[in-house]
């Protein structure tokens, strides 16, 4: 029976650990300038915690497979040297990995999430709602209009309350349901949540970000490549949650400049 | 009190009576303690049924489901189940196993079945609070329940019940409604009768140890008990006014986790002021010690059972103690770790990382002291000895993908995908189910005095043991590949190509399921067919093996034992078998 638990332990072992190492399921390709440090930063970790998963499962595997009782009379041996040498040196090689993950991934974290935004930034607004993302542009006159919650309305397609009637600010400002930004520039959004709880999250970007209500929060981030991806919601925000989804356009500057032209005159 | 009293003579009562202060009202901790495992197989069979439902969802979308429409008209109505209703079933199976299986089976079960019996005591320290500890969990069961019958639906806002969705009422859409009120009360309920529990546990524990019965000498699942009663006396105690703070939100008008300005189906809602922050907060500094309420009564007993089939001592039983009361502080330090992008200042998110690192420390000299334990061993394979070995094998795969999680910069990728559910799936879900069953095979003869059969244990392993890892090891794989959780469907374009993927797990789940109907039937059978069990079947140390198989109703028969030896002496030279009994009257070797 011991010999069948090692077997069998084995087995799950390799096959699982191949599957990590030959990527059979990975991420996508990166799309961020941040990208490659989280994806260097996962690497690592999945080194060191696959070498754990390996040595402690085989480890298991030797001894269920050595040691079952052969009604021999053999004595039992004790663990070499007792716990002490087990607990000294989980805390110095788990200690250590840890200090060197966190040292790495700290400045991985606070590149993105504690760096100011380039002054530069394409700041563009976000409304999150159940359940669907709109987007936000300041329009030709560079600002964004004052929003007022209580002139939210979905049949005239307020989705962030302006007041076009009396603000001259909010008649140029660009509303529309997909996400188009320019390749290689910085951008800022600034998330808002009309409702409940939502969540921006696009894998090709590395990036994932809740939206609370009653909180402004900005996230920042620069896309290397043109494409279309999907962004999704990964907060639970009701029955539709499944299906709030938005696109996501990184496309080269001049066509970007382009796209918010027309934009503007369809105002 | 008379101070000359012992403390046996004071909790002294007499065997009942009537049927229902026998078996209903019962103040016996060893029938509490029936009750909770009862309490728990139920509760079990109805979530693993949920989570089926979810699986076959989830593989084949539109496949009926034959029955579920007569069930669940509004939900599945022609049998298939809408977004809203796939939603409901992950809440209900969410909320039944964590609190109803994975803190009632491990803890309360077991917990108020051994505990006393271990320390040689003959009942609880406060029997009417133990009864009433039930018996509140038992109604908090059937309210939850009751909400699978309410017009609009069960809550579906997740075990999490993230507040605005949770707080702001029908508007937010279905399973807003009296569905999500009686699932906050069900657990403020809940919450009661752990704080009853858990001050019955420490009381008894710390003043009902016979004679020689040192915490020194105390056994490893008496250890995990009452460091587990130690977290849940904290931790219920911030979740039992989270919830009426959410109650108030819902029925009252209050504003506690609403802020202003927030419009739901097209209509402002009159609330103001209030943070949907606080409830995250009050929430996980609840709910992370409460994943160590779910696996550290399964540390006990796994360290409690693998000596008895190692026939060899736990290595290192100190440094064992030593690591769970290093969780438990550490447990109140990490609760941030689930709410990395929650919105919070980043900043915490780093101080957040360290202790949730730094727990790994304790965990991993655990599981070194348990596999260190088998090096030269003479181990016999029984059924639960087997289940101790699986628990350390998926233990070890659960807590290492902790390491990706617990770091906020990979977190940023990998928060919210299937790779979260395969982690606490098989760290706190699997592992303490193993522990469970484990217990269950170790325990049942002194329970029911009568044993379980070995052949269809063995069997019931195997299929699991197997079946849990492809259940969840390719759930690692779709959190890679960026599988959002919570989806009741995969119609993003990047999520289709993994529906293959799913089905497997789908598949995997069903058979995995299955195999449990031979667990049921085992435990059903051997309860009023299995061989007479005698006194002390797998040769162990403890207490509870001192006496007869049941136990009497005061545990010893009038006689307390005294006890001159620690839980761990197995594999002793000399001895008349290879082991020392705590309460044999031998003096202790010198090793």
């Amino acid at each position: 029976m011991g010999k069948l638990f090692a077997v069998v332990v084995t087995i799950i072992t390799l096959v699982a650990t191949a599957i990590f190492v030959a990527h059979v399921w990975w991420l996508p390709a990166d799309i961020a300038v941040h990208g490659p440090a989280i994806d260097h930063q996962l690497r690592e970790t999945m080194v060191s915690a696959g070498l754990l998963f390996v040595v402690s499962q085989l480890a298991l595997a030797l001894f269920a497979w050595q040691y079952g009782d052969r009604k021999d009379g053999r004595p039992i041996k004790l663990f070499p040297g007792g716990a002490m040498p087990m607990v000294v040196s989980a805390i110095v090689l788990v200690g250590a990995e840890i200090l060197a993950l966190t040292f790495v991934g700290s400045k991985v974290w606070a590149g993105i999430f504690q760096s100011p935004p380039d002054p530069n930034s394409l700041v563009i607004d976000v409304q999150a709602e159940q359940f669907a993302f709109y987007f936000r542009y300041a329009g030709p006159d560079g600002s964004f209009a004052a929003t007022h919650p209580e002139l939210i309305n979905e049949a005239s397609e307020n989705y962030f309350g302006l007041d076009p009637a009396h603000d001259v600010d909010a008649r140029d400002d660009i509303v529309v349901p997909s996400l188009a930004i320019p390749v290689n520039r910085p951008i800022l959004l600034r998330m808002h949540a009309k409702d409940v709880n939502h969540s921006f999250y696009v894998p090709e970007l590395r990036i994932q970000q809740d939206f609370v209500p009653g909180l402004v929060i900005p996230l920042h981030f620069t896309a290397t490549q043109a494409g279309k991806y999907e962004i999704v919601c990964t907060q639970l925000c009701g029955l539709g949650h499944y299906n709030m989804r938005a696109y996501l356009e990184v496309m080269p500057q001049e066509q970007f400049d382009h796209w918010l032209k027309d934009k503007a005159a369809q105002q | 009190m008379d101070h000359a009293a012992t403390p046996a003579a004071v909790h002294h009562h007499a065997p009942p009576q009537g049927f229902l202060r026998k078996h209903v009202f019962s103040l016996d901790h060893k029938v509490i303690g029936k009750q909770y495992l009862d309490l728990a197989l139920v509760a079990v069979c109805i979530g693993m049924a949920l989570s089926w439902l979810m699986r076959v969802h989830l593989a084949w979308p539109n496949l009926p489901i034959p029955g579920l429409a007569k069930l669940s008209p509004n939900g599945a109505a022609n049998g298939v189940i809408t977004p809203e209703y796939y939603l409901s079933l992950m809440t209900m199976h969410a909320t039944i196993m964590v609190f109803f299986v994975l803190t009632s089976a491990p803890f309360a079960g077991f917990g108020n079945y051994f505990l006393p019996i271990q320390v040689g005591a003959e009942d609880m320290a406060f029997p009417r609070f133990n009864m009433m500890s039930f018996w509140t969990t038992c109604v908090a069961f059937l309210v939850l329940i009751s909400s699978f019958f309410v017009s609009d639906g069960p809550a579906l806002s997740g075990w999490t019940a993230y507040a605005p969705l949770s707080a702001v009422g029908k508007d937010a859409g279905p399973g807003q409604g009296l569905g999500q009120t009686l699932w906050a009360l069900s657990i403020a309920i809940f919450c009661v009768g752990q704080l009853f529990g858990s001050l019955n546990f420490i009381a008894t524990t710390l003043d009902l140890r016979t004679k020689g019965m040192s915490l020194a000498r105390m056994p490893y699942s008496t250890w995990a008990w009452f460091i587990t009663s130690v977290i849940g006396l904290i931790a219920f105690a911030v979740l039992l006014p989270a919830c009426i703070l959410l109650l108030l939100d819902r029925v009252a008008g209050t504003s506690f986790f609403i802020p202003a300005g927030l419009v739901i189906s097209d209509r402002l809602q009159p609330h103001s002021g209030g943070s949907p922050l606080l409830w995250q907060h009050l929430f996980w500094f609840f709910g992370h010690p409460e994943v160590y309420i779910a696996i550290l009564p399964g540390f006990g007993i796994v360290s409690t059972i693998l000596p008895v089939f190692a026939r060899k001592p736990l290595l290192g039983p100190r440094t064992l103690v030593g690591c769970m009361t290093a969780i438990a502080f550490l447990s109140y330090t990490v609760w941030g770790h689930h709410m990395f992008l929650s919105g919070m200042n980043p900043f915490s998110a780093l101080l957040f990382s360290v202790p949730t690192l730094i727990i790994t420390i304790p965990a991993t000299i655990a599981t070194l002291l348990w596999i260190g334990t088998i090096y030269g061993a003479k181990l016999r394979f029984t059924t639960p000895a087997l289940f101790c070995l699986g628990f350390v094998s998926v233990f070890v795969s659960g807590g290492l993908s902790g390491f990706f999680l617990a770091q906020p910069s990979i977190d940023t990728y990998l928060h919210a995908t299937y790779f979260v559910v395969a982690h606490f799936h098989f760290v706190m879900a699997v592992a303490a189910m193993f522990g469970i069953f484990a217990g269950t095979y170790f325990w049942f003869p002194k329970m029911f005095g009568r044993m379980m059969n070995e052949t269809l244990g063995k069997w019931h392993f195997w299929l699991t043991f197997i079946g849990v890892y492809c259940i969840f090891m390719p759930m690692h794989y779709l959190g890679l590949a960026g599988n959002v959780r919570r989806y009741s469907a995969f119609t993003d374009d990047y999520l289709k190509p993994l529906i293959p993927l799913h089905r497997f797990i789908t598949i995997a789940a069903l058979l995995t399921g299955a195999a449990q109907l031979i667990f049921l039937y085992n435990l059903i059978r051997s309860r009023f067919r299995g061989p007479r069990a005698p006194d002390n079947p797998w040769q162990a140390t403890t207490l509870e093996w001192s006496t007869t198989s049941p136990p009497p109703f005061d545990n010893f028969g009038g006689h307390p034992p005294v006890v001159s030896h620690g839980p761990n002496e197995y594999g002793v030279p000399g001895a008349a078998g290879d082991y020392v009994m705590q309460a044999a009257s031998e003096p202790a070797r010198v090793r």
